[in-house]
């Protein structure tokens, strides 16, 4: 039977990017997230001048989304058949206190259009799927913590149902005092220098790897 | 395993009624929500027509019969007052001998009281313990405690398709077996948050929305929630349960064109309505009719429409935007409209497309105007959001499904 | 005019977070959207909220921003005949 295996994925936390577990970017200087990225993104050089103009949230998913599909392991999969399913724990936080901000003063009465579209958690989504093209199946969810359980089943089902049969998954998170990414890409191509099983363990295992 | 996933139990509360009854008599009246602000405090008051839910904070507690002692957000009273209709309709058992859970949805949140508490926030004065609140996730959990719901909960944030995606996630979980009834659903509350943000996109009509016609200015925004009970047919059937109607096909796809904008064949409508019409085996033209996104908005109705010309070809069903009645209540808007597709299903009547006169050029497509009676077997409702996040929802009748 | 055109560049890299973009990469009679600078519907919307910050002038209709965002010379021209 067809299997889902995870063949690679990404972390990006403490101003660092691993790929595959291993350092690929380090930057301990960085001031903030927003510098860390805009450091990271120039390093990796995917020339992609939209990136600039995204909320930091949605740059930490994306820049992740671009370090994890370096050798496009999409271009053997049909745009319908490419899924993404991302979760955190405080959807867009920063980004909506940044627009309600905008709104509370009388007198500087300015609120910017491009602020409040980022303030819904799967515009990330939406903007990884306008990048590559993916048309399949997406969703955003929100948990108090990183739930392999659910990301693994939530999952699993889409590819056994023939929904999918290739998919991002993981978590996305930032708060006012931190931030994390770890997302991984899994298909169903059999041979592959790296195969992990795509089980609630082991997407455990990998999340809890780089800390 | 393979039962079919069948509605048993409905709740809601919209601007045209605060439960099923009254919902039902003002779509057949043909009586709208849509009206001048007076619930929300905002400098646009004299700007805009809302679809509000005419009652207060205080009020919505009573309604809500809500533990007065936690904070309370305008988007939980609202859930819970739709999903407590919908578990008494279903005469839900929480017993241990069934498993129970809750999908919720929400696009703003507790943002109603954010925004309120905002500067108190930021002081150290009062009105801390709604911090807590301002996530999405809090009014799932909210409800699921009042209500004694504790297998299984969580909540879906994908913009304005939120709730059609929690009620094809809640479908899931019955097929695979991991509950046996599940509340799905969503809610959102207006605020001075969507107002503004809305209205920096410039896609806000001023007047009252015209979904489909020419002369479409944009949206009206509106609140409120809906919840579904579904449990699998045969232990519907066991337990003499009545049965609304059968979800039968559901799917989501990405536009992948732009944050907030449909592409111009309409690719992910197309997708998202082509997949759930095939997930029930059945062609396009099996469908009776189509619940449209329907925002009034430029973009929307256009693509729509070209997307839905696409895949009907010249067989389109009849169809129509139910949103001139309700508003646009976001995260709640997919599954408001599948009780009003339900309500269709089980009154046999097309539901009318108000304040339509005139056809978009571009696609030359005329909506059902009228209450109108109609055979009904399968009809489909769409939701689409920003982010490109698409879907589609068939539910069918009992004479087109039981098996 | 040119002064403004000057500081409309300056703006509008700025506004927009056009990354690694120095004024003088602009010209002023360059498109903004499509194949010029790229922008798309929320840079137009973008745009609108810079011209009521930055210079008073309200605009109603987002269609209104296609011909006035024309190019950085069209929005000077724009505001200096609207500016009071």
């Amino acid at each position: 039977m067809e299997q889902l295996t995870i063949k690679t994925y990404c972390h990006i936390k403490n101003n660092r990017i691993c790929i595959n577990g291993e350092l690929a970017f380090e930057y301990p200087e960085a001031s903030s997230m927003h510098d860390f990225l805009k450091k990271a993104f120039k390093h990796f050089k995917p020339g992609y001048a939209k990136f600039y103009k995204m909320d930091d949230i949605s740059k930490l998913g994306f820049l992740a989304s671009e370090v994890l599909l370096q050798d496009k392991p999409y271009l053997a999969y049909q745009p319908e058949d490419t899924g993404i399913v991302i979760s955190n724990s405080q959807s867009t936080l920063l980004t909506d206190a940044e627009f309600q901000a905008s709104i509370q003063d009388d007198t500087n009465f300015y609120p910017s259009p491009s602020v409040f579209v980022y303030t819904l958690p799967n515009i990330m989504i939406g903007e990884i799927s306008i990048r590559h093209g993916f048309r399949g199946e997406n969703a955003f969810y929100i948990f108090e913590n990183f739930n392999a359980n659910f990301i693994a089943d939530y999952i699993n089902q889409l590819f056994l149902s023939h929904k999918l049969k290739a998919c991002i998954g993981g978590w996305v998170d930032q708060s006012s005092e931190n931030y994390e990414a770890f997302i991984y890409w899994a298909d169903n191509k059999k041979d592959a220098p790296l195969a992990i099983e795509h089980t609630a363990k082991e997407i455990e295992r990998l999340y809890n790897l780089i800390r | 395993m393979s039962s079919p996933i069948v509605v048993t139990g409905i709740g809601i509360i919209s601007s045209i009624g605060n439960n099923l009854k009254e919902t039902t008599h003002a779509l057949l009246h043909i009586q709208s929500g849509i009206k001048p602000v007076s619930i929300l405090n905002t400098r646009h008051a004299a700007d805009f027509v809302l679809g509000e839910v005419k009652k207060t904070q205080e009020e919505l507690n009573q309604l809500a019969i809500a533990d007065h002692t936690k904070p309370w957000t305008r988007t939980a009273l609202l859930g819970l007052i739709a999903a407590r209709e919908a578990m008494q309709d279903a005469r839900l058992d929480l017993s241990d001998v069934y498993k129970t859970g809750i999908v919720s949805a929400s696009t703003v949140g507790g943002m109603d009281r954010s925004e309120l508490f905002y500067k108190d926030f930021i002081g150290e004065a009062q009105h801390k313990e709604f911090i807590d609140t301002h996530h999405a996730g809090d009014h799932t959990e909210k409800i699921a405690e009042t209500l004694g719901i504790n297998d299984y909960l969580t909540t879906i944030s994908t913009a304005c398709s939120s709730s059609l995606n929690s009620i094809m996630f809640g479908t899931r979980l019955l097929k695979n077996g991991v509950l046996d009834q599940v509340l799905v659903g969503g809610s959102d509350a207006l605020s001075k948050f969507t107002l503004n943000g809305f209205n920096t996109l410039m896609i806000l009509d001023k007047e009252h929305c015209r979904p489909f016609d020419e002369s479409r200015r944009g949206l009206n925004l509106g609140e409120g929630a809906a919840y579904l009970v579904l449990e699998r047919e045969e232990e519907a059937i066991k337990q003499g349960k009545q049965i609304y109607a059968y979800l039968s096909g559901y799917a989501n796809a990405n536009d992948a064109f732009h944050q907030t904008a449909s592409s111009e064949e309409g690719d992910g409508p197309y997708l998202a309505m082509k997949l759930a019409i095939e997930k029930v085996g059945l062609n396009p033209e099996d469908i009776d009719y189509i619940n449209v996104h329907g925002t009034g908005t430029d973009n929307n109705d256009l693509t729509e429409g070209i997307a839905m010309k696409r895949l009907f070809g010249d067989k389109l069903p009849p169809f129509s935007s139910t949103k001139a009645f309700t508003g646009h209540t976001l995260g709640a808007a997919g599954v408001i409209e599948s009780v009003f597709s339900i309500i269709a299903l089980q009154e046999q009547k097309l539901l009318p497309n108000i304040n339509f006169k005139n056809v978009i050029p571009e696609i030359n497509l005329i909506p059902v105007t009228q209450v109108k009676d109609a055979k009904l077997r399968h009809v489909l409702t769409n939701s689409f959001g920003f982010g490109g996040n698409d879907s589609s929802v068939v539910f069918s009748s009992h004479e087109a499904t039981a098996s | 005019m040119e002064e403004l055109i000057q500081k409309l560049k300056v703006q509008i890299i700025e506004q927009l977070n056009l990354e690694d973009m120095e004024p003088d990469d602009i010209d002023e009679t360059d498109p903004l959207f499509g194949n010029g600078l790229g922008l798309d519907s929320i840079d137009a919307l973008e745009l609108i909220v810079l011209l009521e910050k930055e210079y008073g002038i309200k605009i109603e209709n987002p269609k209104d921003g296609q011909k006035i965002f024309y190019s950085i010379k069209s929005m000077a021209e724009f505001i200096k005949s609207h500016q009071k």
